[in-house]
C-alpha cells in the first residue's frame, strides 16, 4: 500500500504575525487556530479524534486539556525540529489511511511574550494547571499524588480493597522470582505489601515502580520480510489509541481510564474478543492502574477487578496470566529519559515466540497488552499474535 | 568540623502561566473569596483559568463567585511530599473538590487529622496566606 491520494488537508488556521505577543501564552494560542481549522473544515469540536504536538515539551495530554479537543483514537508528539510539520502531516495520513483516526489535527505556536518567557515558548515548565493550581498544594513525587486519588476514589465508588490490589504486586513477584532481568525476585506476601510503609495513602511502597537503569529495543518490519528472518514473527493484530487529559481529576469518572477506548478498538481490529486473549501484559506503575486498566479492557464489569483478582490466578501459571515477567512492579522501570513501557512489548514478543524460560504461560499464540502514560492520559493498548493467530 | 547551613527549603508559590489572565482568581483569594472563571457564551465555568473556552471555544470569558462549598471527590495522604519543603507537614491531604457548581479543582484538606478524612465528605473553603502576595484556597470540613 502506498499513501499516494490516501489522505487530504482540510482545514487551517493561522493568527497574525508579530515580534510578540504579551499576554498570550503558547496554549493559549494554539487554541485559537485549533478552533479556526476546524471552523475552516465545517467540523466541531468533538469532531476531531487525533492530534500531534510538536516536540516532547507539549504534551498532546496538556493541549487536550486546554483546549477541549479530545483525541480519543490518535495522539503523538513530532520533534523533528523543521520538518516536523511534514513528518506530521506523513504520521497523520498513515493513521487515518489505516483507520485509526478521521481527524487529524496538528498545532504548534508560541507567544513570545518576553515577559513569560516560561509559558509562552517553554511550556514544559509553566503549564496547564501545574506551577500555579497544583504544586502549592504539595503534591507526592511523580505520578503518585493522582494515582492514590483514583485509588481512593476506586475504593469508595467500588468498594474495592488494598489486599486485592496488593495481590496484584504479589502475583507479579512470583512471576518476576523467575524472571533473570528482574531487579526484585524475593517473594512476596499481600501482608508484606500491606506493612510496607505509605508514599502516599493507600498507595503502600510495594504497589508503586521502582524507577532502574538499563535498555530495551525492538524492530518492525512487513510480514513479508519478517517471514524470511530467522525469527518467527510476532504479528501487531489491532492496535487502540486514547488520548484524556494531563490532569485525570478533570475528567468525568476518575477511575475509567483511557483504556477504555483503545482496547475495544484494539479488539475490534484483531477480530477477536478480551476473552480469546490466552495472557495480558499492562502497564503497571502502580497496582491500581494495572486495576483499573483490566477492568476497562472488559476483563471484568467495571469495578469489580478487586472480586476478579481473588477468584484469578494472575501468575504465569495461572488462568490469566498478568504481567509474566514481574512487570515493572517487580522487574523495575526501565526511566532514563521516562518510562517507555517497552517491558509491555518485548515480554509480550518472548511469550509469544516461546521464549520466556521459566516464567513461559503454558498458552501463547494471541494476547493484549497495555501501555499507559500520564496519570493517566495517553493510553495505547494492542494485540498481537503467532501465526496461527493471524 | 562544622557541617555547613543549608537554607531551609521554601514551598512554592503559585507560578502562574498567564499572570494577567488569572490575576481575578488571586486577586479574590487575597480577599478570601472563590471566584471561577465562566464563559460568557456557554455559561461553563472554567478551570483552571484559560484563553478560550474549552467547550465552545469562545473568547469572552469573565469570572464569577462560587460557593466555596463542595465535597472531597477524592483524596490521597501524603507520607513522601515531591518537594522536601513539604516534609515537615506530612502526613496530610491533597485532594480533588468538587464544588458544588460542578466544577474541581485540587488542595488540601485541613483542620481534621487526615485520616478522618472520606471521600464523598462536606468541605467549604478556607484561605491559607502563605506571604504578603499569595493566599491559597484550601478546604475543611463544614456541615453538610
Amino acid at each position: 500500500m502506498s499513501l499516494r491520494g490516501k489522505a487530504a488537508i482540510v482545514g487551517i488556521g493561522e493568527t497574525p504575525h508579530k515580534r510578540d505577543w504579551p499576554g498570550r501564552t503558547m496554549y493559549g494560542l494554539c487554541a485559537e487556530v485549533a478552533a479556526q481549522a476546524i471552523k475552516d473544515a465545517g467540523l466541531k469540536r468533538e469532531d476531531i479524534d487525533g492530534l500531534i504536538t510538536f516536540g516532547s515539551n507539549v504534551y498532546p495530554s496538556t493541549m487536550a486539556e486546554y483546549t477541549g479537543i479530545r483525541p480519543i483514537h490518535f495522539a503523538s508528539q513530532v520533534g523533528l525540529m523543521g520538518s516536523t510539520s511534514g513528518v506530521a502531516l506523513t504520521v497523520a495520513a498513515g493513521m487515518v489511511a489505516a483507520g485509526v483516526a478521521n481527524y487529524i489535527l496538528f498545532v504548534a505556536g508560541g507567544a513570545r511574550d518576553k515577559d513569560n518567557p516560561e509559558a509562552s515558548d517553554r511550556p514544559s515548565q509553566v503549564a496547564g494547571a501545574m506551577s500555579e493550581f497544583i504544586t502549592p498544594f504539595g503534591p507526592a513525587a511523580g505520578a503518585n499524588t493522582n494515582y492514590g486519588m483514583m485509588y481512593s476514589r476506586h475504593m469508595y465508588q467500588y468498594g474495592s480493597k488494598p489486599e486485592q490490589f496488593a495481590k496484584f504486586a504479589v502475583n507479579q513477584r512470583f512471576n518476576a522470582a523467575k524472571n533473570p532481568l528482574a531487579a526484585m525476585r524475593d517473594p512476596i506476601t499481600v501482608d508484606d505489601v500491606l506493612n510496607s510503609r505509605y508514599v502516599n495513602e493507600p498507595l503502600h511502597l510495594l504497589e508503586c515502580v521502582m524507577p532502574v537503569a538499563g535498555a530495551i529495543a525492538f524492530i518492525v518490519t512487513t510480514p513479508e520480510r519478517a517471514r524470511t528472518l530467522r525469527q518467527p514473527p510476532v504479528y501487531l493484530l489491532g492496535t487502540g489509541i486514547a488520548q484524556g487529559v494531563e490532569q485525570s481529576w478533570l475528567t468525568p469518572d476518575f477511575c475509567t481510564t483511557p483504556t477504555a477506548i483503545s482496547a475495544p478498538r484494539a479488539l475490534e481490529m484483531a477480530g477477536y474478543g478480551i476473552k480469546d486473549m490466552q495472557f495480558a501484559e499492562f502497564y503497571d506503575c502502580y497496582t491500581i492502574l494495572v486495576g483499573a486498566c483490566l477492568e476497562d479492557a472488559g476483563v471484568c464489569p467495571k469495578g469489580e477487578i478487586g472480586n476478579w483478582i481473588d477468584a484469578t490466578d494472575t501468575t504465569y501459571k495461572g488462568s490469566f496470566p498478568v504481567n509474566t515477567d514481574g512487570g515493572q512492579l517487580s522487574a523495575g522501570q526501565l526511566n532514563g529519559t521516562g518510562a517507555s513501557g517497552c517491558q509491555q512489548l518485548v515480554e509480550s514478543v518472548r511469550q509469544l515466540r516461546g521464549e520466556a524460560g521459566e516464567c513461559q504461560v503454558a498458552k501463547h499464540d494471541l494476547c493484549i497488552a497495555n501501555f499507559n502514560g500520564g496519570s493517566p492520559s495517553n493510553e495505547c493498548t494492542v494485540v498481537l499474535g503467532t501465526a496461527a493467530a493471524l | 568540623m562544622t557541617t555547613p547551613n543549608r537554607p531551609a527549603p521554601s514551598k512554592p508559590l503559585p507560578r502562574p502561566a498567564n499572570k494577567a489572565l488569572s490575576k481575578p482568581f488571586w486577586d479574590a483569594a487575597k480577599r478570601h473569596e472563590l471566584v471561577m472563571q465562566r464563559c460568557n457564551a456557554c455559561s461553563g465555568w472554567i478551570f483552571y483559568p484559560r484563553e478560550q473556552c474549552p467547550v465552545c471555544f469562545s473568547q469572552d470569558l469573565g469570572w464569577a463567585p462560587v460557593s466555596g462549598r463542595g465535597r472531597v471527590y477524592a483524596f490521597t495522604i501524603v507520607h513522601q511530599p515531591g518537594n522536601p519543603a513539604f516534609a515537615g507537614d506530612s502526613p496530610y491531604v491533597f485532594a480533588t473538590i468538587q464544588l458544588d457548581e460542578g466544577v474541581r479543582v485540587v488542595s488540601n484538606v485541613v483542620g481534621i487529622d487526615p485520616h478522618q478524612v472520606k471521600v464523598d465528605m462536606p468541605v467549604v473553603a478556607t484561605y491559607d496566606d502563605v506571604s504578603p502576595e499569595w493566599t491559597l484556597v484550601k478546604f475543611q470540613p463544614t456541615a453538610s
